[in-house]
């Protein structure tokens, strides 16, 4: 307690500069502005809710700054409100979506999938007469088609709103006029549209459905796809919405909206009246699914074996080389010393990605140069790197040595600087070898104050997507038997990004959400409980 | 002088053998090393003054073509210069941004005493360790969202952008930041204080004052970091005007057969060239900006 008093005097008091204060007004009082822009926006857009959450989150801000006192907070908030909104929020909604079947087949609310399932589900009405078409427009400015049944001549008018424009023959005595083929050319009480004019009618006349009979959905209508032939057609559903079913009009059949899979589907055999459905919350199912999936469990042993393999190798392969580097370098004696070490960290300092280009490139079969040039004694036994499972774990791992030796190089050289010259020289005065001052001495203090350094480069490996994604985007992909598709060097992360954003069967969201939830909890308590044994965050894990 | 000469028995032969043994072995080691760390540079310059263009350059600057810059420099299909400057504005502003609000928390967490300190510390750490790029559709939801209510900062804005790249780099950046600066004696908060500075005062021209190289260094990491983002960027651009660097090159590359691989190469040394030069000469202060100054460089 007398702690927190003596820090809460050190940091408070003083007389505030005028120049602090303005700026202080300036600045809250432009947030302020802003605040108010959104909230006319919101309530605008009548968003009672959004605005009323902004509303408090804004005045809490202001609360914060105007008030004495209450230090830790001025400092925390604008970094707390981001992390908030952009991490916090992200971890906590893919918590959420890892309980629902979110994805490209459920994509969206019930509403929605309806809708979705009416408008794709439209058949022509067999036999029934077909049109062509003129597109006119009614005195009251709403959109008609004129038709023509060809086998007839008789000629038909009618627009979307049934009761105003009901689907109707006309005849000479409406004021029609007919070429000697039959086709309309004027009739009184509506203006023939060029097709200039056609093009630009909004909501656009190919997605236009003109009702047969009052009711749209038993009653079939009529529809066009260029401007020119129209024919009735009809939904292929009716729907009840008192029941939620969906009835089949070719056979009757009955599918009924089921809450627990979020699809339409019949009670008697189970067919899905649609592959889209709509989003609904499936309990532990992704997780049962992770775990229990025999097509699943096989691959993810093996990509979950590689993973380690590979986030462990790369730190080793890196630490080893920038450790030895280090070793080496430690001295002063060496002429051009400064140079050799900003030429080292160069790999460090070209961005990542173009370096995940420029390897690929390089590590072409054919027509790269390190089969090329570097490897070309060999010949034509070229290394094929992306083609061959080993070796392409092989290349990443190059590569991932490449990118990130310089790192450990420049941590080690920093440690090795730490250690006390003292202690070296006495083991040396004890008559201990370079060896053993090396292996006794400078390793474990090195190992030390490292091990956080090396924990978090394990965790950062672990989850490595640029280097795999952009080098070989989790290939080659040589067994083609699977359900899902798993590549040699695929990492978890590949592997679940391909399941969230580009699955061959369709993206799957809330199976990749809960995927990551597990890592998540996989990495964060592998860093927790080493962090735990090593000294580094002593502070607070103690 | 003797006992030197015991510790030391090679030490008498004298001449080159013992400073070969000694240093010497250290050049050739550094030479293997140096060809291992920049061949992939030089290749990829050598690339960028071919005539062919395709990635089939096998000998090592065979040709002294400037066409390529040129080419990408006025080109209307890969406007270079429009995508250098949106990375710029991007990258520069998230790494000035993020910086100074993580050097805000990191003061908090380090000089102030409050409930929660240690939980809210460890909460930072763990929360990076979430796979962002998993987060992906989240980030989507909350773009779209943005794009109906606020479209200044929605999909397709680099305001909208860089809130996202900030609400990322917060976490790591402060925990670094607040190791650094538990390094700084909190003697000299207290000699300010005495002279009569307020919190204010202290953390602006004490703390931030010292800590400027390493500042810097974080600044420029997350510049780099930025620079490099290629999938967040091109979720929230579509056209090639709003592109950044990273999504404009990799649109180079589509098909590696064309002519584009070696303007793609000119891209990259053209945009890798500053950030090189300035990560170069603030290398003394990198380790302290790498490590939060639980290393010292």
């Amino acid at each position: 307690m007398r702690k927190r008093n003596k820090n809460f005097e050190l940091y408070s008091g003083g007389t505030p500069s005028l120049r602090g204060t303005l700026a202080k007004i300036f600045i809250l009082g432009l947030v302020d502005a802003g605040v108010g822009f959104v909230l006319m926006i919101l309530i605008g857009k009548q968003k009672y809710g959004f605005a009323v959450f902004f509303g408090i989150v804004a005045l809490l801000v202001n609360w914060i700054y105007l008030r004495r006192g209450g230090l830790p907070a001025k400092y925390l908030a604008p970094g707390v409100l981001l992390l908030l909104a952009f991490q916090v929020y992200v971890v906590v909604f893919s918590g959420y979506i890892s309980f629902t079947n979110y994805g490209s087949f459920h994509n969206g609310s019930y509403t929605e999938t309806l809708d979705a399932i009416q408008q794709a589900a439209v058949e022509p009405i067999e036999g029934a007469a077909e049109y062509e078409i003129k597109v006119v427009k009614a005195e009251d400015g709403s959109i008609l088609f004129l038709g023509l049944d060809a086998s007839n001549g008789k000629v038909f008018l009618g627009g979307e709103n049934y009761t105003k424009h009901p689907w109707r023959e006309v005849t000479a005595a409406d004021g029609l006029v007919v070429d000697g083929s039959g086709y309309p050319t004027s009739l009184s009480g509506v203006t023939f549209l060029t097709d200039d004019q056609i093009v630009n009618v909004e909501p656009g006349v190919t997605t236009m459905k003109i009702p047969l009979g009052p009711n749209l959905d038993t009653d079939g209508f009529i529809a066009t796809a260029d401007a020119f032939f129209a024919q009735q057609n009809r939904f292929s559903y009716v729907y009840d919405e008192k029941n939620r079913v969906m009835t089949r009009l070719s056979d009757n059949k009955k599918f009924i909206a089921d809450e627990k899979v979020g699809f339409f589907k019949n009670a008697e055999d189970g067919e899905l009246l649609s592959e889209v459905g709509w989003q609904v919350r499936v309990g532990w199912k992704n997780y049962a699914k992770i775990f229990g999936d025999k097509e699943l469990r096989g691959p993810l042993t093996g990509i979950i074996i590689w993973t380690i393999l590979f986030a462990f190798g790369s730190v080793l392969s890196t630490f080893i080389l920038g450790l030895a580097l280090a070793l080496v370098f430690n001295d002063q004696r060496i002429r051009g010393l400064k140079i050799y070490r900003s030429i080292f960290i160069l790999p460090y300092a070209f961005p990542a990605f173009l370096s995940a280009y420029v390897w690929r490139g390089m590590l072409n079969t054919q027509n790269g140069f390190i089969n090329n040039t570097i490897l070309g004694f060999m010949g034509d036994n070229k290394i094929q790197w992306f083609e061959q499972q080993g070796a392409a774990r092989a290349a990443v791992l190059l590569v991932n040595l490449w990118l990130g030796f310089p790192y450990m190089f420049l941590i080690c050289t920093g440690a090795l600087q730490a250690i006390p010259n003292d202690l070296t020289e006495a083991a040396s005065i004890d008559g201990a070898s370079a060896w053993k001052i090396i292996r006794l001495i400078k390793l474990p203090l090195l190992l030390v104050s490292l091990a956080p350094l090396l924990i978090a480069s394990f965790a950062y490996n672990f989850n490595n997507f640029g280097a795999i994604y952009l080098l070989t985007g989790g290939g080659p992909f040589l067994d083609q038997s699977l359900k899902v598709t798993v590549g040699a060097t695929d990492i978890l992360i590949t592997f679940v990004y391909r399941i969230a954003f580009s699955g061959s069967i369709g993206a799957d969201y809330g199976l990749a959400s809960a995927f990551s939830v597990l890592i998540f909890m996989l990495i964060g308590s592998i860093s927790f409980f080493s962090f735990k044994r090593t000294k580094g965050l002593e502070e607070l894990t103690q | 002088m003797t006992t030197l000469q015991t510790r030391h028995p090679k030490a008498k032969r004298g001449g080159f053998i013992r400073w070969f043994t000694q240093v010497g072995w250290k050049h050739i080691v550094g030479l293997v090393v140096i060809v291992f760390a920049t061949f992939p540079l030089v290749y990829i310059l050598s690339t960028s003054l071919t005539k062919m263009g395709n990635i089939e350059n096998f000998t090592l600057f065979r040709s002294f073509y400037l066409g390529n810059y040129k080419d990408l420099l006025t080109s209307t299909d890969y406007p270079f210069v429009t995508w250098m400057k949106n990375t710029l504005i991007l990258a520069g502003a998230t790494a000035v941004i993020s910086v100074f609000i993580s050097a805000l928390a990191a003061f908090a967490f380090s000089r102030l005493r409050f409930k929660g300190r240690r939980p809210g510390l460890l909460a930072l750490i763990l929360i990076q360790m979430f796979p962002s790029i998993l987060g992906l559709t989240a980030v989507f939801g909350i773009l779209s969202k943005l794009t109906d209510y606020v479209p200044a900062i929605g999909l397709g804005t680099k305001a909208g952008l860089i809130l996202v790249y900030l609400g990322g780099s917060l976490g790591g950046g402060t925990y670094l930041m607040y190791g650094f600066f538990n390094t700084i004696p909190k003697e000299l908060d207290e000699a300010a204080k005495i002279d009569g500075a307020t919190h204010t005062q202290i953390f602006y021209k004490i703390i931030l004052r010292l800590v400027a190289p390493v500042l810097a260094v974080m600044a420029l990491l997350s510049f780099i970091g930025t620079f490099g983002d290629y999938v967040l960027a091109s979720i929230v651009f579509n056209t090639n005007q709003q592109y950044t660097v990273a999504v404009g090159l990799q649109s180079l590359l589509a098909d590696p057969w064309t002519k584009q691989w070696a303007m793609f190469a000119a891209g990259a040394v053209m945009s890798s060239l500053p950030i090189i030069i300035i990560f170069v000469s603030l290398q003394k202060y990198i380790t302290n900006g790498l490590t939060g100054g639980a290393v010292k460089g």
